[in-house]
């Protein structure tokens, strides 16, 4: 990530200690996760020892510290959507992608994460693929959602190589 | 618009806002919050601008996107004043025939109307809905009415009134004591007296205070602060404010989870607006009272919600909380006194100020004043924000308002809370929501999730949903809720998976009363409260699944097994095409037999099933009978 991206951010907050969640939440936000040097940056900028801002970064379920897939599909499992059936929707999840919840495949296609709760508990069950909400999914729709995807990313990769 | 600078320049501006808008003129508005979002209101929206200028109406109707109505299972929701009309679902191709109708001949477009499952009736009006009819809104009421982002839409519906009496008519402690005299309780969870609590911070030695509002609404299926901060900022800024006189303070910090981004944009655009104004920043209404807010957003973790970690998550640090006492009032946020209320509370003072304490007090129940919004979800069919006042019963909300359970399913239990909370059977539903009541059922008030279950959830695995949440989000800095809950989710799960052994119930009533009574805060000392109220009210249930390895709900899927009845499969091949794991055998007019190793109880094959043949059985606690042999599988 760009050093001077995250002095832009650093500034933004006015430099200040007590905003380091928030700088890091802008970092996660810019970049969707936190590279090491970014650390260092904030780290040396503000004035806090690596030791906190490891102890924040593992402790707040937002922050990432590897990187994310191209495609980040989040299964809602709060109350609502659990007696809805969310656990099995995560299963067609992980089928069709194989990735299990909280991590992402080698290739960077897909990042597959569990939320409790998005208040979106009408719609239930709901996944968020790329930032899109479906609600009221089924196991089918869930699996042609990801299917597209996937398919795809297939699609580009036998590209590339038929060009080069 | 420069600065306003004194009570009789903001009445002038509410007059010329008022005095612009015809109340008879038609206003659409359309329900923009998070739920119907997703159902497609930003489409909507753009069809609606598209049509008022094609159809020539720009001069003719005012069209406003306003916060969430609360019917989310019906969104996106349209509401066209002065009558009300309300239709429901509204997708962007109905938008012309609305203003060609509705707008341009006062004609209803019948097919967007609700209509009553039971009697078929259709309903025209928003208030003859039997989901809104049976409601008291006083706190969600503006929300359809007003844009968030428009102060003018604020001051339009009485906004900064309070604010003015308060600064220019009242002392600090007349405003505690007309917010004492309302016996107002907080909405956070704990129903603590909220005057109470502002009195302790007034008293407090030390010249800087803070006040803060507790956004951080962690409890899944509960969204009810959400829908406020979203579709009513305007309104927490306001009581915010009002708090921060009345305690001495001059700095606020609103605390939002990261998972709102809706309600932070909302929540950025009403400050700047306010700043814009003069009704943030120095001198406010020339009253001599300065005021600043800052918007920190959370980072994902539920301990949050607690007050005392929740600032050390403000100040920069990791969110655990701190022994009380000293309790934030006297030692807070940077150590200096700190009233920290929540969303909902903070939305109901603008009201106690302007129609005072007595109005307040008058609803509710003796110990319990005002209404309260619940996020009423799971298995019923009317999802969505209900504002009851205290008093209404369990039954009413789940039956009247929530027009009961879905299917021709039985209702099992309502659980209440949120993790901490405890699940109600049927025997129950006539429970008061009240603060005490609610607890000597053996559920809590909380913070107002409210999830209905039906026949086919099962409440030990409920009980471990919640304590695998807990046990997730617990910091871990005190040992009784860190290895405490582990162990508990341990029996549980393998009660689940049906390896659990004699004994585990006493097992999990030791170990929920050493959790309960040592932890440090309320995530575990409370902890243990969806095993119990469980226990108390499902004992069978328990019994069942230790006993005869039997999941009575048929939902734990290590003790069901799918089973097709070769006495009722007509060998159409529904389940046979569904099946994902290639687990079926079937073939044109043969009887299908599930291959059990193959099987991922994916439960598709049920799913498929025609109704009329219901074949595909679950079974649950006996073996599955041997599969019909191969040369015997011919239909008819």
């Amino acid at each position: 990530m760009d050093i001077g991206k995250i002095d832009q951010i650093i500034d933004k907050h006015d430099g200040e200690a007590s905003s380091l969640i928030q700088i890091l939440l802008d970092i996660q936000s810019e970049n969707h996760w936190l590279p090491k040097e970014a650390l260092t940056r904030v780290g040396e900028k503000l004035e806090v020892p690596m030791s906190r801002i490891q102890h924040i970064t593992t402790f707040y379920k937002h922050f990432s510290l590897s990187p994310k897939g191209k495609h980040e599909v989040h299964v809602c499992v709060g109350t609502a959507c659990h007696v809805r059936g969310a656990e099995r929707i995560l299963d067609t999840v992980q089928e069709v992608t194989g990735v299990g919840a909280g991590e992402t495949d080698p290739d960077l296609n897909f990042s597959v994460e569990t939320v409790s709760c998005l208040g979106c508990c009408a719609l239930g069950p709901v996944i968020v693929v790329d930032g899109e909400i479906h609600g009221n999914v089924e196991q089918a729709e869930t699996a042609a959602v990801l299917t597209e995807l996937k398919q795809a990313e297939t699609d580009e990769v036998m590209q590339q190589c038929a060009c080069e | 618009m420069s600065r306003i600078k004194s009570p009789a320049e903001l009445e002038a501006f509410r007059k010329e806002i008022l005095a612009q808008r015809d109340p008879d003129k038609p206003c659409i508005t359309l329900c923009s919050g998070s739920a119907c979002n997703a159902t497609g209101s930003g489409k909507v929206a753009a069809a609606l601008e598209l049509e008022i200028e094609k159809q020539g109406v720009t001069t003719e109707v005012v069209s406003r996107r306003t916060g969430c109505h609360g019917f989310c299972e019906q969104g996106p929701i349209v509401v066209i004043y002065p009558q009300g009309i309300c239709y429901l679902k509204v997708q962007p191709e109905d938008i012309a025939e609305i203003i060609s109708e509705t707008i341009k001949k006062q004609k209803i477009v019948e097919r967007l109307l609700y209509v009553d499952p039971n009697s078929g009736e259709r309903a025209t009006l928003e208030e003859d809905i039997p989901f809104y009819k049976n409601q008291k809104r006083l706190v969600l009421g503006s929300n359809r009415k007003i844009d968030p982002r428009s102060l003018e839409d604020y001051l339009a519906v009485e906004g900064y009134q309070a604010l003015t009496k308060v600064l220019f008519e009242m002392t600090p402690e007349q405003v505690v004591g007309e917010v004492k005299d309302a016996k107002l309780r907080g909405r956070g969870g704990a129903g603590f007296p909220s005057g109470l609590k502002w009195d302790f911070a007034r008293k407090a030695p030390g010249d800087q205070k803070y006040v803060v509002v507790n956004c951080d609404e962690g409890d899944p299926g509960a969204y009810m602060d959400r829908s406020v901060m979203e579709g009513n900022p305007f309104a927490v800024l306001e009581g915010l404010m009002i708090g921060a006189y009345a305690i001495g303070a001059n700095e606020g910090y609103i605390y939002v989870r990261q998972e709102y981004p809706l309600a932070v944009a909302n929540l950025t655009v009403a400050i700047e607006k306010a700043e814009e104004y003069g009704l943030l920043g120095k001198d406010i209404l020339g009253s001599g009272f300065d005021f600043t807010i800052k918007v920190h957003r959370g980072a994902g973790a539920f301990i949050c919600g607690e007050e005392t970690s929740l600032l050390n998550s403000l100040e920069g640090k990791a969110g655990e909380p701190n022994a009380r006492p000293p309790f934030p009032a006297i030692r807070g946020l940077w150590t200096k006194p700190t009233n920290i209320n929540n969303v909902e509370t903070w939305a109901n003072i603008p009201m106690i100020i302007n129609k005072g304490a007595a109005f307040f007090s008058a609803i509710g129940t003796e110990s319990s004043k005002g209404t309260k919004i619940f996020s009423l979800v799971g298995k019923v069919n009317n999802t969505g924000l209900v504002e009851v006042p205290m008093g209404a019963s369990l039954r009413d909300i789940i039956f009247k308002i929530g027009g009961g359970v879905p299917g021709d399913k039985k209702f099992k239990a309502v659980q209440t809370g949120g993790p901490s909370g405890g699940c109600l059977p049927e025997g129950l539903l006539d429970t008061k929501v009240d603060f005490d009541e609610l607890s000597q059922a053996g559920a809590m008030m909380g913070s107002g999730g409210m999830i209905v279950m039906d026949e086919d959830t099962c409440l030990v695995d409920i009980a471990r949903y919640f304590l695998a949440f807990l046990s997730d989000e617990s910091c871990g800095k005190c040992t009784p809720c860190r290895e405490g809950i582990r162990q508990m989710l341990k029996i549980l799960t393998n009660m689940t998976k049906g390896l659990a052994k004699e004994g585990d119930i006493d097992l999990l009533f030791e170990l929920a009363e050493a959790t309960k009574g040592s932890s440090m805060c309320a995530l575990g000392k409370t902890a243990p409260n969806p095993v119990l109220s469980t226990l108390k009210h499902f004992r069978e249930e328990y019994e069942a699944h230790i006993n005869e390895k039997r999941c009575p709900s048929l939902s734990c899927k290590a003790l069901i097994d799918f089973y097709i009845d070769p006495e009722k499969c007509k060998g159409c091949g529904a389940c046979f095409r569904k099946c994902p794991a290639e687990a079926i055998e079937g073939g044109k007019k043969r009887i299908h037999v599930i291959v059990q190793d193959k099987c991922t109880k994916c439960g598709g094959c049920h799913e498929a099933c025609p109704a009329a043949f219901d074949a595909v059985n679950i079974l649950s606690g006996v073996p599955v009978p041997e599969a019909t042999p191969e040369e015997a599988r011919a239909i008819g």
